[in-house]
């Protein structure tokens, strides 16, 4: 009962907050900024109307990009006179049937009508609307409704709205994992409250937010990250409160192998230079292929490198200036890294971690063969791979080494439907493929044998250690 | 309970969140793993390839398995979750640590149970997260009942109605095993009839019944004014058609429909045997090389996958929709 006494506050929207900006299936994520112009749908607008409002308030854009609240539930039926043809025997395509012209509706947006108004318009310059079947009209004004209304709403973000945001944007930037297929890693790797999960992740930490999501700040979450620093643009995202990045921690796979070997130097103030140096190398072969691929105007919405796209004059200049920079404020991050790499190390050390969740563009064999030394024995592990013959050769290699039980290579399918009085049928179009998922579950090592035959007798002998 | 209200206050923690933290990782729930096997816990024994079965362990009992017996005082307790156990038999086994997903494809089934595919899916549609309070019928097995509680813990609520008492009464004992039950309300009553015995508090609603039309009306009366998620699971269209209708009805928004089927790709070596064309004509004519080069490779060796002959391709249809703030 709690809850009917919470306050409305907690559902307003506030400056700075994470948002989704929705219109129909198309999604966006933004930051509330004051007087930021934002564009979405080919429509730019200011956010600064929406500090104050309810999440899940859907609001119409007018002239000057200012966002005003919709009054809830305009009624769907504005077209009471209902009258229907039968079929489209009489319905001719020759382009005439509208007698607006495109002109017309412009001067018609220009003397501020809204979306709802023109469509009417539209309807009642139809010459055909009134023959067309009951459902063609519903299909028509639907069709329209998508065109001409200029309504956005503002969402509170979650892992099932941006993974279908991500999915339908960019899913270049997430390896094309599918949000059903993201929905079974979480689970296959019983991510929950309390547990300790590796992340090796280059889905813009869209998978990384997901299992912070799931675990709703208890316990902790590590980051195994390839190159110079972890990239979690996605993360933020999320909108999660101060105390989640708490339990997240970092640790680059460079180090795995000293870490494994127990060479690790987590404690001297300046571990090695030499490795510093490999670190920022790769960091910028890192940076380069991800501004690439941030050049599209469409992928804005990330909010990471606002000035990337600057000409090619600059550049040179412009990296001289930032590693001078770098350099300059590497000093006073370098005791901050250390201790976050020492609490990282100190975390993985114990090699007790209760799940593994990688989905890279990485091949994921040596990744998953590294990083699943450092589970308990009975944790479930999950591998995402867009390509089914990469984890093919991690099945057949942990066949070959033994410590797994429970090995699945599964891929999901799919599909929609539209659900209508009469017209009940699956989605035209759906996804060919959503990627593909090795899962399984972590036993004790078998130290003193490979055979795959349960030779029973034979084992009852090497089998003493429990 | 006292409240720690966070900048987001939609995150509020218990303020006992670290005491929590320390005193659950010895004993094994559904919720937490812990690391040793312990007298009264519930362990899953792997038998081989998609062969798993339940254990209560008990001090003094024995389990019969296809390779002998399993002693629980020295063959389980005190071992750790994941170990090789030898069976009297001399055949051996691995003892698991249960999990929600592990637990679906070994609970004793009362009823056709939901699958881990289709709870993947509606966890993350229903956006279920740790604090989120959850209303659930019915119960049936209780499947997808554990999914959810692992899932909302250790601050959730799962509010699971199940008409049929057996049911309801064995459920309930089993969440209690599974060291759930301060999770969990089971209520005995008729969904369609009664509700759900709360109303106003629920962030998501999951109906999996007959009739699930009738119980849209008090899926919207247990969720919060705020709003939510709701998802319903039918097998028939039918069902999907007139649970939409009642949807749109009530005033739920963002209604979608989707039906998801797992593939599992079996990895195979197969060999393909290669066609004799006969001698090329480049040997022909030089008859040494032809006696000398070895008789063609008869087959090529290759890692694939092949796909069942036969998979389950119809499960249900999950409806989801969103409750506006009302």
């Amino acid at each position: 009962m709690e809850d009917n006494v919470d306050d409305d506050s907690l559902y307003r929207i506030k400056e700075g907050d994470y948002v989704v900006l929705k219109r129909g299936d198309i999604f966006k994520a933004v930051q509330i900024q004051p007087k930021k112009k934002v564009i979405f749908e080919k429509q730019w607008f200011f956010l600064d109307k929406a500090v104050g409002q309810l999440y899940s308030s859907t609001f119409e854009i007018v002239s000057g990009g200012i966002l005003q609240p919709l009054k809830p539930k305009h009624t769907e039926s504005s077209t009471d006179a209902k009258e229907a043809g039968t079929d489209n025997r009489n319905i001719v395509d020759d382009g005439k049937s509208q007698k607006l012209t495109r002109d017309d509706i412009e001067t018609l947006k220009e003397q501020g009508l809204k979306g709802q108004e023109i469509i009417q318009q539209l309807i009642e310059n139809s010459s055909t609307f009134r023959d067309k079947t009951e459902y063609a009209q519903d299909k028509y004004i639907k069709k329209k409704k998508k065109k001409y209304e200029n309504t956005v709403t503002i969402l509170k973000p979650s892992c099932r709205i941006l993974a279908m945001m991500y999915h339908g944007r960019e899913p270049g930037k997430i390896c094309h994992l599918r949000y059903d297929t993201l929905a079974q890693m979480l689970t296959l790797a019983n991510i929950h409250a309390g547990s300790k999960v590796l992340v090796f992740e280059t889905c813009a930490g869209l998978v990384l937010g997901s299992v912070m999501e799931r675990m709703g700040g208890y316990g902790s979450v590590i980051q195994m990250y390839p190159g110079g620093g972890p990239i979690r643009a996605g993360v933020e995202s999320f909108g999660f409160p101060e105390h989640f990045h708490d339990m997240l921690h970092e640790f680059p796979i460079c180090h795995v192998n000293a870490l494994l070997a127990g060479t690790l130097d987590t404690t001297a103030k300046d571990p090695s230079a030499d490795s510093k140096k490999s670190d920022m190398a790769a960091e910028e072969e890192q940076n380069q292929p991800e501004a690439g691929r941030q050049g599209s105007p469409e992928e804005q919405s990330m909010e990471t490198n606002s000035g990337a796209d600057g000409s090619h004059d600059h550049e040179k200049d412009e990296k001289e200036k930032l590693r001078e920079a770098r350099a300059q404020g590497k000093k006073v991050k370098q005791e901050e890294k250390r201790k976050k790499l020492a609490a990282a190390a100190a975390l993985l050390e114990g090699r007790n971690a209760d799940g593994l969740v990688i989905a890279s563009r990485f091949h994921p064999c040596p990744v998953l063969m590294g990083l699943l030394k450092f589970l308990s024995p009975s944790r479930p592990f999950v591998v995402y791979s867009q390509y089914k013959e990469a984890l093919i050769e991690c099945y057949t290699k942990l066949k070959e080494q033994g410590g797994t039980v429970n090995l699945r290579l599964t891929d999901t399918w799919l599909r929609h439907y539209q659900v209508l009085p009469n017209r009940t049928h699956p989605v035209l179009l759906m996804s060919g493929g959503g990627g593909y998922l090795l899962s399984g579950t972590t036993v004790a090592a078998d130290r003193s044998q490979r055979a795959e035959e349960p030779a029973a007798k034979r084992l009852k002998l090497t089998d003493t250690d429990g | 309970m006292v409240y720690i209200l966070e900048p987001d206050k939609k995150y509020a923690v218990p303020a006992e969140r670290c005491f929590w933290r320390r005193v659950t990782v010895l004993t094994m729930s559904f919720v937490e793993y812990s690391d040793f096997i312990q007298d009264g816990d519930v362990a899953v024994v792997y038998l081989g390839h998609e062969s798993m079965m339940p254990v209560k362990v008990q001090q003094g009992a024995q389990t019969q398995t296809r390779y002998g017996a399993i002693r629980h005082s020295t063959d389980l307790i005190g071992q750790r979750y994941g170990s090789k156990v030898t069976c009297s038999k001399g055949g051996w086994v691995y003892v698991l640590h249960p999990t929600p997903e592990l637990w679906t494809v070994t609970l004793p089934h009362r009823t056709q149970i939901l699958y881990t595919t289709d709870i993947a899916t509606i966890t993350m549609m229903l956006e279920l997260k740790p604090g989120s309070v959850v209303c659930e019928s019915g119960t049936g097995s209780g499947s997808l009942s554990h999914a959810i509680l692992r899932t909302i813990a250790p601050t959730g609520h799962l509010h699971t109605v199940e008409f049929h008492q057996q049911r309801a009464e064995k459920v309930a004992e089993e969440f209690k095993e599974h060291r759930v039950d301060h999770l969990v309300t089971v209520r005995n009553q008729d969904v369609c009839k009664d509700g759900f015995g709360v109303t106003g508090v629920a962030d998501a609603v999951f109906l999996d019944i007959p009739s699930p039309w009738e119980a849209v009306i008090h899926a919207k009366a247990a969720m919060k004014k705020q709003g939510g998620r709701v998802c319903s699971f039918s097998p028939c269209i039918e069902q999907v058609q007139r649970t939409c209708e009642a949807l749109v009805d009530q005033g739920f928004e963002e209604l979608s429909t989707v039906e998801i089927l797992l593939r599992v790709h079996d990895v195979r070596t197969v060999y393909l045997p290669l066609p004799d064309f006969g001698p090329d004509s480049l040997a022909q004519t030089q008859p040494d090389v032809a006696e000398k080069t070895p008789p063609i490779q008869a087959s090529v060796a290759m890692k694939t996958t092949i796909l069942p002959r036969e998979m389950p391709g119809h499960t249900g249809y999950l409806t989801f929709a969103t409750k506006p703030r009302t």
